[in-house]
């Protein structure tokens, strides 16, 4: 077994760690077909969702004689034309911990935008006609769209339709809600110093990936269902859609071609269900997507929170106790709603090693667009809340912000006993820091934003434009412990080229390079000889999907095991040829090398494999961790406030991230300045507005404002590299961590300017100006 | 509807399309095999669907494809000479300004429309014109040092040309 022979130090590593291109790169910068609209299929329909004009109605009756009528709509589908199926629309491993509240299509609407029928016709222009003769017979409801009143006695209920399941208290419109604790709050608020206790609301942030969500479905030859989607969870969106639509998981392929972006949007099936039931109805090929405007309110968002945190400090900064209380909204349907909350609380509380933690959680149903998965999964609310609250208590109590953070923060060693109580939608299993990095990143962004220098020091100066600096530390997972698992496959060509395939779903992210990086290391062969495919539920496979930053870890885990099976198998082939043992043999440069120096090449032990001894090289490996090692990040901000205007301008961002080991530091410093990009949306911009009847007042791009070239301040990204003992080579994880900082070290830079605490997000020019007149 | 026959050049091929009045050109490119013209918006907000006209950037979807009639359009097929990337797309690859590329057709169009225009742009001329294009991946800072890496690049590849201009911004971008 050459398993046996050491891991190659980092220094000696060719592939990993290097800056390499996207394995991508070619088709993406050449316009070559990949996204899931490039490609022209004969007799294709397109397919329109009529949507609800109500927030909150009952069908009494629906009439699409007419509608199909029209020449050129082949089906018309209403809640009469399909099974009823209680499910959840979210991505997660089966048995989801989401309620089961949502219909293929239903008698009843509960939000501005839900689906009253769908059609497939031969153009847009007769679709979007047939719609239009669809008649509807409407019993208005009252709509419900405050968080704060949802659960008030006598309040319309919303989901009122007995066959859900899961829902904690549908009479009260409670989706769900978590109660847990460690230590006593009460106790620990007593021996506290200084208590502080603070309010915190974030809004509706919609993810505006690039592509839209988009779905062609077809029959192919053997009248199978195939699903061409742009999804980050192929293998989920199978099971759910043969649940819902009552066939068997075997007559349903899904195809994930290059997807346009996700950031959570699509750890969901939003529209696969329907463009299934269309083409089952049709026997056409039919396109459903979503027109821009859809997207902002159609698809899903961040959910709203108000959070209320209560903290209590000993006089030298000790955090002693914390009870963080947050009341969510998950909109019409619960998908996502207590997993996101509950990392609200697990990732985010036991950053601060108090022995008294608290956390109480109610997620409410409105009649508003559906919240569900967006990078961060809860925790850039919660950190927004902590870390603003964190900087006003340093400030109370004379200390420099970093110190206070330094002395309170988890550490190596340290085990987080929260992570226990609070898994998804279960129990879950304690968190083991095992590396950690966070002192360093706080050293390093603080020397890169140059903290002592800029600090202004929260006091109001005189003059027009104000400038001050922040900072927040944050931590996320590395997937979801006991839960993500995934499962790659490899074999060997008569080049010396290997095919990997892996049901892991790169949505730009750059996964498919990451994981053809670490098959290359282990296999000791060049980038170009990983031939990777991913995610076809046919050829691939199984993986839960990319989600919850688990894809380096944990589909990296099953590619390295499946290499080093294949590197194993390739030396025993080689052996033969090199006369030596195969425990002996090492590979790198493409070559298996003898301990003289003797090599043979991987293609002369492919050939060797396949045409003299008859044997396809090839394995298959699964990976899952019974633990998520936490990702540390610092983030700092510079901001500048315009007193005329009211504007936060960011002037400079720098994120100081403990990754574990970067695979591709390239991508990787793409991912945190991405997220950056997203959370200055989220702290200065972003918020999908719903108007007195729950229908989106700004549901486009010039309305809803998302940072542009030109908006974007100065970036700094800092790898800060530990060695994860859980990780393929080191490496922990990247995708989320670095939104969650963005918006607190953004309040936080902008009390330092002005001396003004922004407890609500966006700060927008209004709040600020309002603030700073309120000063005068 | 009366149909109509326009005549293009699509990256130096000439092209002949029949099209219907209303026909947007993002449509019409993309049903004629330009798959690398992107819709995200369908409504000129985003920029995913520029392509040059005449060499100047333009959202498609803001275009008839009967405005295109005899004039010259390129997409972003047209930039790599066969296999051979340009520099503009080698930069981009190399300093990581791709993530999942549905925004990268627009943004190497909208950066050969700059550096024909400006061969030696500063940073806030390359913001300025990419800010057209939204990218909700990057951040804008590998694309940035992408554009200016290939400007740097093309200047050294042509040594005879005027020195490197410094001037003040111009309105660039597919607005
Ligand atoms: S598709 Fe967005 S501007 Fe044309
Ligand atoms: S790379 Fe995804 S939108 Fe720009």
């Amino acid at each position: 077994m050459s398993g046996a022979s050491p891991p190659s130090p980092p220094s000696r590593r060719a592939v990993v760690g290097r800056r390499v291109r996207k394995v991508d790169g070619f088709k993406l910068v050449t316009g070559r077909t990949a996204f899931t609209d490039d490609i022209a299929l004969p007799g294709l329909l397109v397919g329109r969702i009529l949507a609800s004009p109500h927030a909150h109605a009952r069908i009494r009756d629906i009439d699409t004689r007419r509608a199909k009528a029209l020449p050129g709509v082949h089906a018309v589908l209403t809640w009469k034309d399909v099974p009823r199926v209680p499910h959840t629309t979210a991505g997660q491993a089966w048995p989801e911990p989401s309620p089961y509240d949502t219909y293929l299509l239903d008698s009843k609407v509960r939000f501005v935008g839900d689906r009253v029928a769908a059609v497939a016709a031969e153009t847009r222009a007769v679709a979007e006609e047939a719609l239009r003769l669809i008649e509807v017979d409407w019993e208005v409801l009252p709509p419900v769209l405050d968080m704060e009143h949802a659960m008030d006695p006598g309040t319309a209920v919303i989901h009122d339709e007995p066959d859900a399941t899961g829902i904690r208290d549908a009479a009260r419109n409670l989706a769900g809600d978590i109660h847990t604790h460690i230590g006593d709050v009460e106790a620990g608020f007593r021996e506290s110093d200084l208590i502080l206790e603070r309010e915190y609301r974030t809004p509706r942030q919609q993810h505006a990936m690039l592509e839209p969500h988009i779905v062609i479905c077809w029959l192919d030859a053997d009248n199978r269902l195939v699903i061409r989607t742009s999804t980050q969870i192929p293998f989920h969106v199978r099971r759910q859609v043969a649940m819902i639509l009552r066939i068997p998981v075997s007559r349903i392929r899904v195809i994930k071609p290059r997807i346009g972006g996700g950031f959570g949007g699509k750890q969901e099936m939003v529209l696969e269900d329907l463009c299934a039931a269309l083409t089952l109805a049709s026997g056409r090929p039919v396109k459903l997507e979503y027109s821009r405007h859809e997207e902002f309110f159609m698809a899903r968002t961040r959910h709203p929170q108000i959070l209320r945190l209560r903290m209590g400090v000993k006089r030298d900064g000790t955090i002693v106790a914390h009870h963080m209380r947050v009341l969510a909204a998950t909109g019409a349907y619960g998908s996502h709603c207590t997993t996101v909350q509950g990392n609200t609380g697990s990732k985010v509380l036991p950053l601060y090693r108090a022995p008294h933690l608290r956390f109480d959680c109610d997620v409410v149903y409105l009649t508003t667009p559906q919240a569900g998965a967006f990078r961060g999964y809860g925790c850039p609310q919660g950190y927004f809340a902590q870390e603003s609250l964190v900087d006003e208590i340093a400030h109370e109590l004379g200390m420099d912000p970093i110190a206070f953070r330094l002395k309170n923060a988890i550490r190596q060693g340290d085990v987080d006993e929260l992570s226990a109580q609070l898994g998804e939608g279960k129990k879950g299993l304690p968190r083991t820091i095992r590396s950690c990095g966070l002192p360093e990143c706080l050293e390093k962004g603080a020397a890169a934003i140059g903290w002592k220098e800029q600090r202004n020091g929260g006091v109001r100066r005189p003059g027009r434009l104000l400038r001050g600096v922040g900072v927040a530390t944050t931590m996320q997972g590395s997937g979801i412990a006991g839960v993500d698992f995934a499962g790659a496959f490899l074999k060997a060509n008569e080049d010396g080229s290997f095919n990997l395939q892996v049901g892991a779903t790169d949505l730009g992210t750059g996964s498919d390079t990451v994981l053809a990086q670490i098959a290359a290391e282990t296999l000791g062969v060049s980038l170009d000889k990983i031939l990777i495919y991913s995610s076809d539920t046919d050829f691939t496979p199984f993986d839960v999907g990319a989600y919850a930053s688990s894809t380096t870890i944990i589909s990296g885990g099953a590619v390295k095991k499946a290499a080093e099976k294949v590197r194993d198998d390739m030396c025993c082939f080689a052996a033969q040829l090199l006369d030596a043992p195969p425990e002996d043999l090492v590979c790198r440069d493409n070559r298996v090398f003898a301990p003289g120096g003797k090599s043979v090449s991987m293609a002369e032990v492919a050939v060797h494999a396949l045409y003299k001894e008859k044997t396809q090289v090839m394995e298959g490996a699964s990976h899952f961790n019974t633990d998520s090692p936490p990702p540390f990040c610092a983030t700092f901000a510079e901001v500048e406030v315009d007193t005329e205007t009211g504007r936060v301008r960011p002037v400079h961002l720098v994120t100081a991230v403990d990754l574990g080991v970067a695979i591709n530091p390239m991508q990787a410093e793409g991912q945190a300045e991405g997220a950056v990009a997203q959370g200055l949306g989220y702290a200065l911009a972003e918020e999908l507005v719903l108007d007195g009847r729950g229908r989106p007042a700004n549901a486009n791009f010039c309305d809803y404002k998302i940072f542009t070239a030109k908006d974007m301040p100065k970036l700094t990204t800092i790898l800060v590299e530990t060695e994860e003992p859980l990780g393929p080579f080191g490496a922990k994880s990247i995708a989320e961590v670095g939104i969650n900082g963005v918006a607190p070290a953004v309040a936080n830079a902008a009390f330092d300017a002005t001396g003004l605490r922004f407890r609500r997000l966006p700060i927008r020019p209004d709040a600020v100006l309002a603030a700073l007149g309120g000063r005068r | 509807m009366g149909e109509l026959v326009i005549r293009a050049t699509v990256n130096g091929a000439p092209r002949r399309w029949t099209v219907a009045p209303g026909d947007l050109l993002l449509d019409v490119l993309r049903r004629e095999g330009y798959w690398g013209v992107k819709n995200g918006c369908e409504t000129g907000e985003c920029g995913a669907c520029a392509v040059l006209l005449d060499g100047e950037p333009v959202n498609s979807c803001l275009v008839f494809a009967a405005q295109a009639d005899g004039r010259r359009i390129e997409t972003v097929e047209g930039v790599a000479a066969g296999d051979r990337l340009d520099p503009v797309q080698e930069a981009f690859l190399d300093h990581g300004g791709v993530q999942c590329g549905y925004c990268t057709p627009a943004m190497i169009l909208v950066t050969r429309a700059l550096l024909a225009r400006t061969p030696r742009p500063t940073e806030d001329e390359v913001r300025e014109a990419l800010s057209g294009v939204f990218c909700r991946c990057t951040g804008f800072k590998k694309p940035v040092e992408a554009v200016l890496a290939a400007a740097a690049r093309l200047a050294d590849a042509r040594p005879a040309a005027p020195p490197a201009g410094r001037k003040p911004a111009r309105k660039a971008a597919a607005r």
